[in-house]
């Protein structure tokens, strides 16, 4: 039975096969070996990253808005503690009973109850669902009460916008409100610093200096597992606070601005002729920013864009409106300048009987008795229109558009800072050419010299053509903001706008007449005192052309329709003797100048000189803290 | 002298000279690794995995000591019947087994649920080591011995695919075919069979199941796929690459510690273990393996019979085979298929198979003296 050769053979045969085999292993675990190696000692970093990847998951927070703040530092636009509702299901036992508890407690309609469900089912179970954003203090109370059987409820302290001047600043800031799609598109860096709920600016300041405000976000970076559950915090970056602002504009001179404009479509705007700061700028009707931060209502937004005064158009920068008599003191100043006329120039007003004709069309004074022979210190003073069509047709409307630009009308003030701002119009031959494709008419230059027709300013470029006059003819860059460094003031700031000072002279001492002497057009509102007397030009925008048969009936403004009454202006500068302020008030449908706008004038003046001192003590302050 | 050689009774002392100490320390220390890894991928817990692991080890180990005293003339004698037994446990299973995420593998046993198909790996070798162990050198290339031999492996390879359990079927085929090849089977047949498989590959592949093939595609390109069947294998290279030169240290393994491996107990331990411990740890690991499978060769050079001979060699393979298989799945250069880490992996039935291998090389290099008549 026992073969020793077999056996010998076999043992040589399978050992033979045993060092095949094994040669073939040792292959193999150096393969192995050699795969370990360049995963884990060749490629680690690749790796690495690769797992820190997976297992971190950075949150981004709310950045905290930079603030307004007006030009004596008091906060118009801030951060506001709010408290929020969040709710997690997982903590939650039965989270309809809760959602229904909830919804008695804070009194939630049908559709958020819904709403809060439906985000239920779209969430994992362990992340927040909010339910409010802005808990009011008697809800907040409420839920306090039954927090003890709330469980998964929670009341967070979170960060809002507030506009603790409510309507005031409205029109000069915008108002924020949850990012849209249109923002993030339009902004990578709120698409960069998005996170759910961030508010934004819409209009106003507010949009333009978006980038300036936004703020770093906090970043907590967590480690989470597979399925994307937190498991611990490794760290929180601090972000930044976005950049405050400081506006030039004087919070008591804009609440002046608001309560002389209370119930009327207008606007007021004050302006520093040397610095260009603006003092004050509203916007009539205004409405409370503050509705829009947690989303208006379809209730107040409808009664916000129905209203027949348009609140929601910014009436200073978008408000294209006839100057009006207001552009008299620039058709006089470029008369003189070109030389056209001199003071002495006489022109005999006689009243509506002889109104000034010019092929067939007739040109009525708004004084139907006529004013006389007048000069120009007295036309300017009594607003007559018979000299002003004179002076108009020998002046030419090229010459006079040349004038009107130089001096600030006929583009925007702001240049790029407020996207709405509109240009306003000031018409020449070219662009009548151009525009129309039409000739221009004598008869539209005679118009054009007692600010009707084309001619189209917004109040803020009247304020700064009063502004240039005042300061006697030097040109200056309205500001808003303090230190904006985008907004350098150019380098042809020196250059002067005159080409003789005398003639500025002459006109600012036309329009001191109108405000100061016995029947100069804002008499009545005149301040007798040095120190807050101003000089200052009425104007009355005709809405509608003026029938012969209106002239007959002569009505007064509350006996016309509303929508057709004239619009009141008024432009003005003081203290005239030394001046430093200048403002242009413009009453939609107010009727005269004289009557509505001018009055308002003289609380502001008084208002504005009072505080200058003040303002100039901030200025001081400043340089004493270098 | 010559007596004592070939006597078949050893006293008990001759029988602790002649124990492989070394292997057995080996099996020892890779338990206890295993232990602490399993501790590990419960998020350093003794939870269920832990537990399970420790009380299988701690039962399977002495058990395997006790069973390496028993003569290899008994496993030699046992071996038709074992086979036998585990292939009617197999049958059994495919009527009456217990079904678990689409495959019918288990028996349960109360304590334990038996997968025969493990059982079947050792069985497999033990019973093709007794066949060719009698055979004539000039007999084995005969006709009738082939034919016998590949009934033993087919029989179950097929009885274990129709589970299905593609992984282990392959197993336990490449385990009983290295029999054949150290029993010396022409190496003819061996290049005929390949060239064969090769060009019936297509055909083959026809047959597979779609989440097969998709595991196949998925090897070549996993990054397809990323979240879906491309994320095991991905998610696992991450988990090796990210280890490093030292390992992220115990307990911090952060894609296990974070649930972002997928069968960490059982298949993908390799990764956990080599996250933690990185590229040393890793080589203490191969290195230990290779010193098991060095002293389970050794075992089978110095046994006098062809049985145990046989056995250890094919046994060696076996091991090889599932380290290398497993560790190669793991780090992307073999498709997913499931295949456990011999020791290592949480799995009663693959331990205790494993541990009846190891208790039949202990138990021949006892008796290597020992002729099998």
């Amino acid at each position: 039975m026992f073969d020793v050769s077999d056996n010998v053979q076999k043992i040589n045969l399978i050992n033979r096969r045993l060092f095949l085999i094994t040669a073939a292993k040792i292959l193999v675990f150096i393969g192995i070996t050699s795969r370990l190696f360049s995963l884990q000692v060749k490629q680690n970093n690749k790796y690495l990253t690769l797992s820190d990847k997976n297992r971190i998951r950075e949150w981004k927070l709310h950045p905290v808005r930079g603030e307004f703040k007006d030009y004596f530092g008091n906060v118009i636009a801030g951060n506001n503690e709010v408290y929020q509702l969040h709710v997690i299901p997982e903590q939650v036992e039965d989270f309809r009973y809760i959602a229904l508890r909830l919804k008695n407690i804070l009194n939630l309609s049908e559709k958020e109850f819904q709403k809060i469900l439906k985000r239920k089912r779209e969430i994992k179970s362990w992340e927040t669902i909010v339910v409010s954003d802005n808990l009011s203090w008697e809800q907040f109370s409420k839920v306090n009460n039954y927090l003890h059987d709330l469980v998964g409820v929670k009341t967070v302290l979170s960060i809002s916008r507030i506009y603790p001047f409510k309507e005031n600043y409205t029109h000069v800031l915008g108002y924020v409100s949850q990012a849209n799609e249109k923002d993030i598109m339009n902004n990578e860096n709120i698409k960069e610093k998005f996170v759910p709920g961030i508010r934004v600016g819409k209009t106003g300041l507010e949009k333009t200096f978006e980038n300036t405000l936004l703020g770093e976000n906090d970043i907590q970076r967590f480690e989470v597992n597979a399925y994307g559950r937190k498991i611990s915090q490794l760290e929180y970056q601090r972000g930044e606070k976005g950049k405050t602002l400081r506006l030039t504009i004087d919070t008591e001179v804009q609440k002046l601005a608001n309560e002389l404009l209370k119930d009327q479509a207008g606007s007021i705007c004050v302006m520093d002729i040397y610095t260009g700061h603006v003092i004050a700028m509203h916007s009539s009707p205004s409405f409370d920013p503050n509705l829009f931060v947690f989303g208006i209502s379809k209730d107040d937004w409808q009664l916000i864009r129905n209203d027949p005064m348009k609140p929601l158009v910014n009436k200073t920068l978008q408000g294209n409106y006839s100057p009006g008599s207001t552009i008299k003191p620039i058709v006089a100043l470029s008369a003189l300048e070109n030389g056209i006329i001199n003071t002495k120039f006489t022109v005999n007003c006689r009243g509506h009987k002889h109104p000034l004709e010019l092929y067939g069309q007739t040109y009525h004074c708004w004084k139907k008795e006529g004013h006389g022979f007048m000069n120009l210190r007295n036309a300017m003073k009594q607003s007559c229109d018979i000299y002003f069509y004179e002076i108009a047709r020998k002046l030419g409307v090229d010459k006079l558009s040349e004038t009107a630009k130089k001096f600030g009308l006929g583009k925007e003030v702001f240049g790029d800072l407020f996207s709405i701002e509109k240009k306003g119009l000031i018409p020449n031959t070219q662009w009548k050419k151009n525009a129309l494709g039409q000739g221009w008419l004598l008869g539209e230059t005679i118009i054009t010299g007692i600010g009707q027709g084309y001619i189209q300013t917004t109040p803020i470029q009247l304020c700064l053509m009063t502004a240039h006059i005042a300061n006697g003819g030097h040109r200056i860059y309205p500001k808003i903001v303090v230190d904006d460094e985008n907004n350098a003031d150019p380098i042809d700031k020196f250059i002067p706008l005159y080409s003789d000072p005398k003639n500025i002279k002459i006109v600012q001492d036309a329009m001191f007449a109108s405000t100061n002497e016995v029947r100069g057009t804002s008499y009545k509102s005149r301040i007798d005192n040095k120190k807050y007397q101003f000089a200052g030009k009425t104007g009355t925008a005709q809405v509608k052309k003026i029938t012969e048969k209106d002239r007959e009936l002569d009505l007064k403004t509350f006996e016309i329709p509303y929508e057709e009454r004239d619009h009141a202006l008024y432009i003005a500068y003081g203290p005239y003797k030394n001046p430093r302020y200048a403002t242009s008030i413009i009453i939609e449908h107010g009727g005269s100048g004289s009557s509505t706008a001018a009055p308002m004038a003289k609380k502001i003046f008084k208002l504005v000189i009072d505080r200058h001192n003040l303002r100039q003590s901030i200025n001081e302050k400043k340089y004493l803290d270098v | 002298m010559l007596q004592s050689k070939f006597s078949h009774s050893l006293t008990l002392f001759q029988k602790i000279k002649n124990y492989d100490f070394v292997l057995l320390m080996s099996i020892f220390i890779l338990g206890v690794i295993s232990i602490f890894t399993m501790y590990s991928t419960d998020g350093g817990e003794i939870l269920f995995h832990t537990k399970s692991h420790f009380i299988k080890f701690v039962i399977f180990f002495p058990m395997m000591i006790i069973l390496s005293f028993i003569n290899i003339k008994y496993w030699h004698a046992g071996g038709y019947l074992f086979y036998l037994i585990i292939l009617g446990l197999l049958v059994w299973v495919s009527l009456y087994g217990v079904k678990a995420s689409g495959s019918r593998r288990w028996i349960d046993l109360y304590f334990l649920n038996l997968q025969p198909s493990e059982l079947m790996k050792i069985a497999v070798i033990l019973c093709l080591a007794k066949f060719f162990h009698r055979i004539r050198t000039s007999n084995t290339n005969a006709f009738s011995s082939i034919l016998i031999s590949l009934t033993i492996i087919i029989v179950p390879t097929i009885l274990v695919i129709t589970q299905p359990d593609l992984g282990t079927s392959i197993l336990i085929s490449f385990s009983g075919l290295i029999i054949l090849w150290f029993s010396g089977l022409k190496i003819k047949y061996f290049v005929y069979s390949f060239l064969i498989f090769i060009t019936s590959l297509p055909f083959v592949i026809s047959f597979l199941k779609p989440y097969q093939k998709l595991r196949i595609l998925t090897f070549f390109d996993p990054e397809k796929d990323p979240l879906g069947s491309g994320y095991q294998i991905i998610q696992s290279k991450i988990a090796v690459g990210s280890g490093g030169l030292t390992g992220k240290g115990f307990l911090k393994g952060t894609q296990s510690y974070l649930d972002f491996l997928p069968e960490k107990h059982t298949d993908f331990i390799f990764t956990l273990f080599s996250e933690e411990f990185g590229f040393i740890g890793s080589m203490v690991l191969l290195i230990l393996y290779t010193i098991i499978i060095y002293r389970i060769i050794h075992t089978g050079l110095i046994s006098r019979s062809f049985f145990s001979r046989l056995f250890c060699f094919g046994f060696s393979f076996a091991i090889f085979l599932y380290v290398a298989t497993n560790m190669s799945m793991v780090l992307g250069l073999l498709p997913i298929v499931g295949s456990p880490l011999p020791v290592m992996s949480y799995g009663g039935s693959s331990l205790l198979a494993t541990m009846i291998g190891f208790s039949i090389v202990l138990s021949a290099s006892i008796d290597h003296n020992q002729n099998i008549s």
